[in-house]
Formats: structure tokens, C-alpha cells, sequence
């Protein structure tokens, strides 16, 4: 279910690093919570963002919900596929529902990301 | 039940089931089941029951006939909403009242804090749990549990009966714009009768729905939520519910606030939306046109059924008209949205 060599915050995103850049996205915890994802706002490409600050919105048929980014660094990529279908999301979120890539600039933030089991043993106690 | 809950008003509520898209689909084209235990119910019994009611009410109770509902609002002497509720006939002298679950209390203290009359209030919300079937399938679904003659209750009328074993009000009211029925039984029962509904429901495809979708129900069909639409700062007029105030009626709490309001005139007034451009406008969001006097956004988001972004918004009067280009906040960006006719959503009859 959780990727291995992904790592998560508490507040429900992944982060996959390749090569100086992570690939961000929200857990499949986090789309079940959120339902029927029907809108998303990816970041713009060059954006800087910071680790544990708001880069991207996410709505569910409720409500409005801001994604936190998981690493700091700079906007590379963004995944427009998601204005069409932000259902992928709901369907994919672990793989084609990747919300943006991010060039990392404090790599050694990853190190307080949790681990798959931290992670699973965080929403066990949730 | 794979439920969501949440936290509403100190009830632990069910916000949706499989899903709140599939739930709403499933009240509009076929049957849908909700829990809503948490509605609140006053009951005013007593020989001057009516008088009360007349009294605290804006409608004219004087018209029901037996076994009728009647949509209405209590408001204080500011013509402000105290709350919207559902005028019951049950006899000459008793009138059962449905209310807000949050105003519960409220309601029933602003009534007895009202009542010059020789009648008693009763607080019943412990006394009453609800369960709503909703849909153009609903009465099939009902008729299974029942031998009440549920063919002979019109719209706004309820029957009093057996469902499943349980005494039960049967009322053919809802809040979703769709045919369907208000089921009030003693709570020890609702767990059992939810249970029986979903099994009679099964082979029309029955839902069971949460919060969710009886919010994004509720909207498309531009029906007000207190604390949205209407609350103590808003009057009938502005939330177009003239329909509801019948000042011929004679004196009652609010009117004279409300015929002052109806020489001078509303300044605001609250219409239906459709975003253009990219975006969501939620409950609360500024509306940028009009200058100093802004609008907000009452209600909002997707309607299901539709495949629209549409909402509700209290706009300066001579913006309350349907075709006008506004821009709404959308966290801090401007989004372009053009206002509606209200209801979104009307049944076919």
C-alpha cells in the first residue's frame, strides 16, 4: 500500500526522491479522508516552497484543503493532467495522481519525513 | 458502514458512506437513506396551541388542515432568523414543529420565553429520531414497511402510522428537491428500521447517505441552511422567502420589523451563482464586485447532478439580478462567476 522507498508526513503527503528531485504527492489515507476529489490547484513552475508550507489545494466535493509541501525547494514539474482529471487522486494517488516534482534544496529535510512503517504506525494510532 | 463521521452540534454524524457524489446521484435518480436523528423536534400541545404557534411563526398556521406540514421560521422582533423549521397539524390543539439540530434549544426557549397563551412547549428531541428516504423510488421503498395508504399523502402532508413494527410519523416532506419521506420513530427503533429500510431498498439501488450529500442536496435544489443563508442578520427578504411571511395574517414576532423593511426597501439580497472560470467558491468567500457594500458567498461547490460549480451569495441589490458578471475570492484570486436564477435543480413532476 505505502511505497517503501517513498517517505510521509503526518499531514498526509508522500515525497518520492530521485536524483535531487521529489515527486510529491497525497497518501491514499489522505484522498479516502478527503472523498470525491473534484478540483485541484497544482504550484507554478519556478515557485519556491518551503518545507511544512502550503503549495498546492486540493478540494473534495466538502471542502477545500491545502497540501503541505513535504521538502523545500524549487517547482520543476507540475502535473497538469490533474485539471483535467482530478479524480486520479482518488483512483492513482501514489502514482499518477503526483501532484509536482520539486528540486530539493535542504536534501537532509528528508531525514525528518517518516518511514512507511512510521507512517502506518502513525495512522494505526490515528 | 465504512462511514466518515464528524462532530456536528455534538452529534457524531455520518459526513458520507460511499461516496458523496454517488449519494447524491443516487437520491436524484433512484433512493437514498439518511440519518437524521440530530433534527429537533417542539411540541406545542394545549387550547390555544395555534395562537402560539401564529404568534411565534411567520406562515399561517390557520391554514393547515390536519395532517398537514407547513415550511416557516421563527424570527425575534429585528425580523432576524431565530431559525426555519416544519409546522406539523397533528390536531386542533397540538402542533409538532421540526427545527434545526444546533438551534434546538434556542428555538424551544425563545418559544416558551413567548408563550402568553394557554399552551404548553415541549422540548421532544430526545423523544423523536429520524430517518429520511429520499428519491423518485422513496415510496416504493417505504410502502414495503407500511400499511399506511402512503398513495393518499400529498406533498407537505404526513400520516401517522406502524413502520415496520414502529409507531411512526410518515411525513412526505425532505430537504434533497426530491419526492420522498420524513420517518420520525422513538429512537430505540431507528437502528432496526434503518437496517429494514436498506434492506427493503435493495433492489432499487438504495444509498446510504451522509451529511455530504444532503448538504450538495440541499444546494442544488437552493434550499437555505441556517447559519448559511439565513441567521439573526438576515431577514426574509433578503433570503427571497416571501413566500413563507404572510403579514396579512395578523401581529406576530418580526412583522413589524419586516413591514418597516418592506416600505424601505432591502439593500441585499440573496441569489444563485455559476462559476465561470477556474475555481470553487465556498462558503464564506468575498465576492470582489459591488465596491465598499461586498457580497459572500452563503453556500457553494460542485453540483453533482448538474456538473456545475454553482452557490449562493448575498449581493447588493442592483447587482441581485440573474445574468450579472461577478468576481469571487478564491483564496485571495480573483474567479469569474455569473449570477443564476434559484432553484439549480428542479424535479421533473
Amino acid at each position: 500500500m505505502y511505497p517503501e522507498n517513498f517517505r510521509y508526513t503526518k499531514e498526509h503527503e508522500w515525497v518520492h526522491v530521485e536524483n535531487g528531485v521529489g515527486t510529491i504527492g497525497i497518501t491514499d489515507h489522505a484522498q479516502h479522508e478527503l472523498g470525491d476529489i473534484v478540483y485541484v490547484e497544482v504550484p507554478k513552475i519556478g515557485t519556491h516552497v518551503e518545507q511544512g508550507k502550503s503549495f498546492a489545494v486540493v478540494e473534495s466535493v466538502k471542502a477545500a484543503s491545502e497540501i503541505y509541501a513535504p521538502v523545500s525547494g524549487e517547482v520543476v514539474e507540475a502535473n497538469d493532467a490533474l485539471t483535467a482529471t482530478p479524480e486520479l487522486l482518488n483512483s492513482d494517488p501514489h502514482v499518477a495522481g503526483w501532484i509536482a516534482k520539486i528540486k530539493l534544496s535542504v536534501p537532509e529535510e528528508i531525514d525528518r519525513l517518516l518511514s512507511p512503517t512510521d507512517y502506518q504506525a502513525y495512522l494505526g494510532e490515528g | 458502514m465504512g462511514a466518515k463521521m464528524v462532530d456536528f452540534g455534538g452529534w457524531d454524524m455520518p459526513v458520507e458512506y460511499s461516496g458523496v457524489i454517488d449519494e447524491h446521484r443516487a437520491v436524484r435518480e433512484r433512493v437514498g437513506l439518511f440519518d437524521v436523528s440530530h433534527m429537533g423536534e417542539i411540541e406545542v400541545h394545549g387550547p390555544q396551541a395555534l395562537d402560539l404557534v401564529q404568534h411565534v411563526t411567520v406562515n399561517d398556521a390557520s391554514k393547515l388542515k390536519l395532517g398537514q406540514a407547513q415550511y416557516s421560521a421563527l424570527l425575534y422582533e429585528t425580523g432576524g432568523f431565530v431559525d426555519d423549521i416544519l409546522v406539523h397539524k397533528v390536531a386542533d390543539d397540538h402542533y409538532f414543529l421540526c427545527v434545526n439540530a444546533s438551534n434546538q434549544d434556542k428555538d424551544y426557549e425563545h418559544i416558551a420565553a413567548n408563550n402568553h397563551f394557554d399552551a404548553t412547549v415541549e422540548n421532544a428531541g430526545p423523544k423523536f429520531a429520524q430517518l429520511a428516504v429520499q428519491g423518485p423510488l422513496a415510496t416504493g421503498v417505504v410502502k414495503k414497511l407500511t400499511d399506511a395508504d402512503l398513495a393518499a399523502v400529498k406533498r407537505y402532508h404526513f400520516i401517522d402510522g406502524v413502520v415496520s413494527g414502529a409507531t411512526a410519523r410518515i411525513a412526505r416532506t425532505g430537504y434533497t428537491g426530491e419526492d420522498g419521506w420524513e420517518i420520525y420513530v422513538a429512537p430505540e427503533h431507528a437502528e432496526r428500521l434503518w437496517n429494514e429500510i436498506l434492506a427493503a431498498g435493495a433492489d432499487s439501488g438504495i444509498l446510504a447517505c451522509g451529511l455530504g450529500a444532503r448538504n450538495t442536496l440541499r444546494m442544488e435544489s437552493a434550499m437555505p441552511l441556517y447559519g448559511h443563508e439565513i441567521d439573526a442578520t438576515i431577514t426574509p427578504w433578503e433570503a427571497v422567502l416571501d413566500w413563507i411571511v404572510k403579514l396579512e395574517k395578523g401581529n406576530f414576532l418580526g412583522r413589524e420589523a419586516l413591514v418597516k423593511q418592506k416600505q424601505q426597501g432591502i439593500t441585499r439580497k440573496l441569489i444563485g451563482f455559476e462559476v465561470k472560470g477556474r475555481g470553487i467558491a465556498r462558503d464564506g468567500y468575498e465576492i470582489l464586485t459591488g465596491g465598499s457594500e461586498k457580497g459572500w458567498v452563503t453556500s457553494g461547490g460542485p453540483a453533482p447532478a448538474l456538473n456545475k460549480n454553482l452557490g449562493m451569495c448575498y449581493l447588493p441589490l442592483q447587482l441581485a439580478e440573474p445574468g450579472t458578471a461577478i468576481e469571487i475570492s478564491v483564496r485571495g484570486r480573483p474567479v469569474e462567476a455569473v449570477t443564476i436564477p434559484m432553484p439549480f435543480y428542479k424535479r421533473a413532476r
